[in-house]
């Protein structure tokens, strides 16, 4: 098993009332609610933290892209990743990763990720997301209508320019470029590992499967809800003739772990709220842009409405659970907002945090990697307004507690997606950085 | 109300619905947001005295291919495939919201292919001292106001008529709304401004007093740029789409203009 610890970076002083005041944490959140002098000491304390991940024994750290969004203040992704190389030495960096449609030209992306790879010795994880509608859509402006068709084009390229020797040109629908030849080449032959994360749609799917690519679902909704999607994907590999090797998945996870389940739901009960109460309050009109979602994810998603009212009709306790359900597995980004559970009671009863002792933790985890069949397990361990103290404390904690009893998990099977990185004997060494004793506090 | 004749012609190698109806000298219509999913007492007023042809235009109801079109010249050759297509050329044209922008762009590229010409509150202009509401960046109770007057005058039109696929329908009308996004997204402007001074034929600009979605200042500018001389009329009790809210007020204002 992979332990990965994933930072979001939330701006972690929205007001109190942010939710009966301001329509939106993304899109149009308002300028003011800003502050770059606070945010400087949110944006280290992030980095110390994701440095101390590493430091603590996790197997990869996690960042992600977002746009004009307060709960991730990761526009770009690749610089922290960048400055992470430099100041982690064996843990594997994983950019979850760059929205290829977003970038013109898309042979960005490649160069920047190879000179991560390069700078790294070979740690790099290249995520492919296509975006959230927020993020793509609105806040950059791209047309709904052909942002897949981009993103396919845009990872196309991405590829040729990783891996054709000689300069060639490109002649797309959206790019045209005479001359491709990036600058520096990644180190990791013939590429670094492709993960793509995405919702719970069989194209996602089968085109992983097609192109070796691992899939995560990164929902913010725990197993409970992801329970349903991961079987999804496993039942496609299995048609299309594909091994079950939990590797192929990654799967996102928050965590709260102290010495007794109490004592956790008590440590982290305001940090749980706060991301579910002010980071997921999204003004559902940027939800649903058209074209956004395939005809095929729509009429799934519509097929399953009409099943879950012809249920409610015939038994309305048993189509009321089938609606409840779609709150959290639905079919569209809307639905899943609107239907959000925002006090720590419900967010731990629906799954969305795991949180316990570690023993607890370990069982839980345990049962969901089983069942999910999930090698890469991605870890929130800070979330919301999280003081650097607890995240640390909860790190630290799972790290020894929890990391080693799960390790073990699918020792059987062989992660063929994991970053190859240059021996550590030919790799330079880090002569401005020498970790600090943090790991002994 | 009678159904309209349906043909079927072929542009881009995809099927586009025709619906035609009525006698007299031939108007074509292009639809608004939305497209025409169902036929619309508007259309039957037209038809009274004369000649209506309504193509739908690539993605919306009746017609697909709009993933084939990238740029905004594939449009405009869509659009001028289906008026060479349907018999129109030299015909008064007319057009709604979408339908409008691409029925101007029509006249300003083919400007002696148009007798008269009908905008009511075309999309593709923008102006940030005054910019058009986000009609994709609306929640779902939201959308019926900001495109009629009357909300429930939207609603129906885009009822799941009896007897239609309750799965199908729906994705037909997010397919619309998605075409109209791939012509506009992200504000609407499409540089029409630039091509306005070409169009000679006579312009008739209609504008709902109540449109909540383009403002009434566009009239002006349209007015201003095209080099055809133009008649701006206001229909009362009328938001974006003029002619589902007031389709006799509208029809009557379009047939005395062509007359």
């Amino acid at each position: 098993m992979k332990v990965m610890w994933f930072h979001l970076m939330p701006y972690t002083e929205l007001p109190a009332d942010f939710r009966d005041k301001h329509p939106s944490v993304w899109v149009d959140i308002h300028s003011t609610l800003f502050d770059p002098k606070r945010a400087h000491h949110m944006y280290n304390d992030f980095m110390d933290e994701l440095e101390y991940a590493a430091e603590c024994g996790f197997d990869a750290v996690c960042v992600n892209e977002h746009h004009s969004n307060g709960y991730g203040l990761m526009p770009s992704p690749n610089l922290i990743a960048s400055a992470l190389a430099r100041r982690t030495t064996d843990t594997a960096l994983c950019v979850m990763g760059n929205s290829l449609a977003l970038y013109n030209p898309p042979t960005r992306v490649a160069e920047e990720f190879a000179m991560i790879d390069c700078i790294s010795g070979g740690r790099l994880i290249a995520g492919f997301p296509v975006g959230t509608p927020m993020d793509t859509c609105y806040a950059y402006g791209t047309n709904p209508s052909m942002l897949r068709e981009k993103y396919m084009e845009a990872h196309d390229l991405v590829m040729r320019a990783w891996t054709e020797k000689e300069t060639f040109a490109f002649n797309g629908r959206f790019n045209q470029q005479r001359y491709v030849n990036i600058w520096p080449r990644p180190v990791q032959e013939p590429h670094p590992p492709v993960w793509i994360p995405g919702g719970g749609s069989v194209e996602t799917w089968q085109w992983c499967a097609k192109m070796d690519y691992v899939y995560c679902y990164l929902s913010y909704y725990g197993y409970k809800a992801g329970l349903k999607t991961m079987q999804g994907f496993w039942n496609e590999m299995e048609k299309l003739g594909k091994d079950r090797n939990p590797y192929r998945a990654g799967f996102l996870q928050f965590v709260g772990v102290a010495e007794t389940r109490s004592e956790a739901i008590e440590r982290y009960a305001e940090a749980a709220e706060y991301f579910y109460g002010r980071c997921l309050h999204v003004d559902l009109k940027y939800a649903s842009p058209p074209g956004y979602n395939t005809e095929a994810t729509q009429r799934v998603g519509l097929e399953s409405q009409v099943r879950a009212a012809a249920e409610a009709a015939v038994d309305p306790a048993k189509g009321k659970d089938a609606l409840a359900a779609q709150g959290t597995t639905g079919s569209t980004t809307g639905t899943r907002f609107g239907m959000v559970a925002r006090t720590m009671e419900d967010i731990v009863d629906r799954g969305y945090v795991i949180v316990g002792s570690p023993k607890d933790v370990e069982e839980q985890l345990r049962e969901v990697a089983t069942n999910m069949n999930v090698g890469h397990l991605m870890l929130l361990l800070q979330y919301g307004n999280m003081s650097k103290e607890l995240a640390k404390y909860n790190t630290r904690l799972f790290a020894d507690k929890v990391m080693p009893k799960l390790r073990p998990m699918f020792s059987e099977w062989e992660d063929k997606w994991w970053p190859k990185a240059m021996e550590k004997s030919t790799r330079a060494e880090l002569p401005t950085f020498s970790p600090k004793a943090e790991a002994a506090e | 109300m009678s159904e309209p004749k349906t043909t079927t012609i072929e542009i881009n190698g995809h099927p586009c619905r025709v619906w035609s109806k009525g006698s007299g000298p031939k108007i074509g219509w292009f639809a608004g947001f939305g497209g025409l999913p169902r036929w619309t007492p508007f259309l039957d007023e037209l038809a009274k005295s004369r000649t209506v042809i309504a193509p739908s235009l690539p993605g919306t109801p009746g017609a697909t291919g709009h993933t084939l079109l990238d740029t905004h010249l594939d449009w405009i050759c869509a659009v001028r495939d289906m008026i060479v297509k349907t018999g129109l050329e030299g015909a008064d044209l007319a057009g709604s919201s979408v339908g409008g922008s691409l029925a101007a762009e029509f006249a300003a590229m083919w400007p002696h292919k148009v007798r008269k010409l009908v905008l009511i509150a075309p999309f593709g202009l923008y102006d940030e001292a005054d910019p058009p509401a986000d009609v994709w960046a609306q929640k779902p109770d939201d959308q019926p106001g900001l495109l009629c007057a009357n909300p429930q005058v939207w609603k129906d039109y885009k009822a799941v008529p009896a007897g239609a696929n309750s799965v199908e329908w729906p994705i037909e009308q997010i397919r619309a709304s998605e075409a109209a996004a791939r012509i506009f997204w992200p504000l609407g402007n499409t540089q029409l401004v630039k091509r306005l001074p070409t169009i000679i034929a006579p312009t008739l600009l209609l504008w709902g007093a109540e449109d909540r979605l383009m403002p009434r200042s566009y009239a002006d500018r349209f007015a201003r740029a095209i080099k055809g001389e133009t008649t701006i009329r206001t229909i009362a009790s009328a938001g974006h789409l003029a002619e589902l809210d007031q389709p006799e007020a509208t029809a009557r204002a379009i047939l005395d203009f062509t007359a």
